[in-house]
């Protein structure tokens, strides 16, 4: 698939005055983040985590940088900062996301005696797919309804980290940051000089310009 | 900033600065009361604390463990609460409505529901007073409703998911306006018009927003007010009487007594009723203002679901305010409803993160077929209720036996649907959906399990039997604790709550500064 906004990079806005101070210093610790840093999860947790991650968000090869989204949820859970509620169904985010990861291990283990991190790419998607639609067999559910699970927690968790990563936000052509400046033209199809420009069909090069001056 | 000593009391001790507390803080303060206003968040200066980003901004959320159950579980957090002295104001989306009036008689007149002991005209006075102090910006006429003076400030120009619920609902021949706006649309005072940056639902940080933390309560402090933030009030003591005394909260670590005269509860619909019975003796075991038993029932939220759609315009919606045109056909017009009540619907402008969580917790996409979706973020778009839910005493917030941080009980927080609101969703989704269609938008589905903001509570009525405060805001078993937030609504309507707190807040300062000239407070 051709790339929508082709050449735009949000992070070429870094000095413009669509960032101040404060939004470059929280962008530059996010991407800063080790992407093999962890401390929450042990290693078997953190191997099923990782590939969890990657099936849930596929981040195109061609992307510099890539989101770290298993290190930016294993931070949150070993910050313990909270969304601000909890399903009474589910355990509390820490332990629900140990008992998950361990539960869907145990379900990969259960037809093919290997861990999730092990199986193959299209058996991975097979096990997310059963979790999802709640249809699983390990007895390491008990206490975890796994469809609640995978929609409150594993699916919001790791897509919320990749849509706070530039990287996601350059995908899909998002203008990032806007303070002090904001923007100017409202109405449809008008982009500031300042925003992406979405690659028309044959007009392509004429997008990948445009982005190129986008700062 | 005036500060007050713990050891002698204040007139009114304030707990919560959102847009019942703050409010009340700064009109109480202006009437010569001297006055401590607690928040358990922080006093943000915007234009140096806020970054423009979606992830860091949840600073000014209530995170704070909350336990949900019930047939249809709430998602807190980020749309319905805040950590901050302003309180969620700092981070709502400014859309500043009046109530129909017709809803503060809603049992009596339309059928359904509890009647308000307060006549909507004098609270066309109060709302006209909130609009001024927030210089809202809104059309010349607004439609529907009885005449209401123009908005001070001029509608904002409407971004062009705007202008599709503006093509919608003429193609299906009902009303829509600009919605009246508290941002600003030309200069006040120090600070500049709204810039458009589209994050308002994660706090302004060029303060055009007219939030509690830049309107009422710079004038708080002005009068001599003091606002004491990261302070978490615990509870509430009383004397062998059955009278309120102060405060015990949390700050800087240590737990510390404030000495009042009068206490306020302005915590919201979960903090609230969670202070009142956290705040249980001997002497009222079932909690404070409590003798009715309705401390933590009716608790009612607003419905807000969504229909979106692919344009093959570019909408862009994350330029400018999220909900900058409205229509309130379906508040005003009960003709052809088979449900009780009614809903406004807005245009609307996620964030990414916002939208990726949409797309997947709640529409199930992940893999290629979630960026794929997502890719199409600057071409969606989509029109979101407000939506009116009636008060049920299954509706509730009580105390489990797990302690917070501060080592207090947390709460619980019970929701479901009646039959009624769910007929209410159904037409809404069904005329959205049309409405939709009829701007040429692609590849609609509906968004069918999200709500907004809280009401209810300790609801306001005529008698202590049916109601934990009277009209006054004042509790019926203890004279000198009151209750001013969205927490004594006995309905919510189909409007956001923000304005209507507010001119409560107003309505009742001006009637505690009355019965004070009456001699009619407790003086200790």
């Amino acid at each position: 698939m051709t790339e929508r906004y082709p050449g735009y990079n949000v992070l070429n806005k870094r000095n413009s005055p669509s960032w101040n101070d404060q939004t470059r210093e929280v962008i530059d610790a996010r991407l800063a983040i080790d992407e093999d840093f962890h401390r929450f999860c042990d290693q078997a947790e953190w191997r099923a985590l990782r590939a969890i991650c990657e099936q849930i968000v596929p981040q195109p090869a061609h992307h510099f940088p890539k989101a770290p989204i298993a290190a930016m949820i294993d931070q949150k859970l070993y910050s313990g900062k909270g969304d601000g509620y909890r399903d009474a169904r589910l355990p509390a985010q820490g332990d629900a996301w140990r008992k998950g990861l361990a539960a869907i291990d145990a379900e990969a283990a259960l037809e093919s005696g290997k861990s999730f991190c092990e199986l193959g790419q299209e058996q991975q998607r097979a096990v997310l797919r059963k979790v999802q639609k709640g249809e699983v067999a390990s007895p390491a559910w008990a206490g975890l309804p796994a469809q609640l699970f995978f929609a409150k927690r594993l699916l919001h968790d790791i897509v919320t980290a990749y849509y706070a990563h530039p990287a996601s936000w350059s995908e899909i052509g998002f203008g990032g940051p806007a303070s002090p400046r904001g923007y100017v033209r409202m109405n449809f199809d008008r982009r500031d000089p300042w925003e992406a420009a979405e690659a028309k069909v044959g007009r392509e090069e004429e997008a990948r310009r445009d982005n190129e001056h986008v700062g | 900033m005036r500060e007050y000593r713990e050891d002698q009391p204040v007139d009114f001790a304030i707990v919560g600065t959102g847009a019942g507390g703050g409010t009340l803080a700064c009109k109480l303060a202006e009437y010569g009361f001297s006055v401590v206003a607690f928040d358990a968040g922080p006093y943000w200066r915007p234009l140096e604390d806020f970054a423009s980003d979606e992830m860091h901004q949840s600073k000014l959320y209530w995170t704070d463990e909350r336990i949900v159950d019930g047939e249809n579980p709430l998602q807190l957090g980020s749309n319905n609460s805040g950590k901050s002295v302003g309180g969620s104001t700092v981070h709502f989306a400014m859309v500043s409505l009046r109530f129909r009036p017709e809803w503060f008689k809603s049992l009596s007149i339309l059928g359904y529901g509890a009647d308000w002991p307060i006549d909507w005209r004098e609270m066309w006075d109060y709302y006209a007073e909130v609009e001024q102090t927030l210089k809202v910006s809104g059309p010349i006429n607004y439609p529907w409703g009885p005449k209401r003076p123009r908005y001070p400030y001029r509608a904002h120009e409407l971004n062009a998911a705007a202008l599709v619920l503006a093509e919608g609902a003429e193609a299906l021949g009902i009303g829509w306006t600009a919605t009246p706006l508290a941002t600003l649309s030309a200069p006040r005072g120090l600070a500049h018009p709204c810039v458009y940056r589209g994050m308002c639902v994660i706090g302004c940080s060029t303060n055009a927003k007219q939030s509690v933390l830049v309107t009422w309560l710079p004038r708080a402090l002005e009068a001599g007010a003091e606002i004491r933030d990261l302070a978490m009030v615990g509870s509430i003591e009383h004397d062998s009487r059955g009278l309120v005394t102060g405060v015990h909260y949390l700050r800087e670590g240590r737990w510390r007594f404030q000495k009042a005269r009068n206490v306020v509860v302005a915590g919201y619909s979960i903090e609230t009723p969670r202070l009142l019975l956290n705040s249980a003796s001997g002497k009222f075991p079932q909690g404070l203002a409590n003798s009715s038993g309705l401390v933590g029932k009716n608790l009612m939220v607003q419905a807000n679901q969504a229909v979106w759609g692919i344009s093959d315009r570019e909408i862009r919606s994350y330029k400018g305010p999220p909900s900058l045109a409205i229509t309130e056909h379906w508040n005003y017009s009960d003709e052809g409803k088979d449900f009780h009540g009614g809903y406004s619907y807005m245009s609307q402008g996620p964030l990414p993160m916002l939208w990726g969580a949409t797309q997947s917790s709640k529409r199930g996409l992940w893999g290629q077929a979630l960026l794929d979706e997502m890719e199409k973020y600057n071409h969606q778009v989509g029109l979101k209720i407000v939506g009116e839910t009636l008060p049920q005493e299954r509706n509730c917030v009580t105390l489990t036996d797990e302690r917070d941080q501060y080592g207090l009980r947390i709460p619980r927080v019970t929701h479901s649907y009646s039959d009624n609101d769910k007929r209410l969703i159904a037409h809404s989704l069904r005329f959205m959906r049309q409405a939709l269609q009829a701007t040429g938008a692609r590849d609609i589905w509906d968004e069918t399990d999200d709500t907004c903001h809280l009401n209810g509570t300790a609801r306001m009525g005529f008698d202590r039997k049916s109601s934990v405060v009277n009209a006054d805001c004042r509790s019926w078993d203890i004279p000198n604790l009151w209750i001013c937030d969205g927490s004594v609504f006995p309905t919510v309507g189909g409007v956001n709550p923000s304005l209507t707190i507010q001119a409560i807040a107003c309505r009742t300062a001006d009637r505690i500064r009355a019965m004070a000239r009456r001699g009619e407070l407790i003086t200790t």
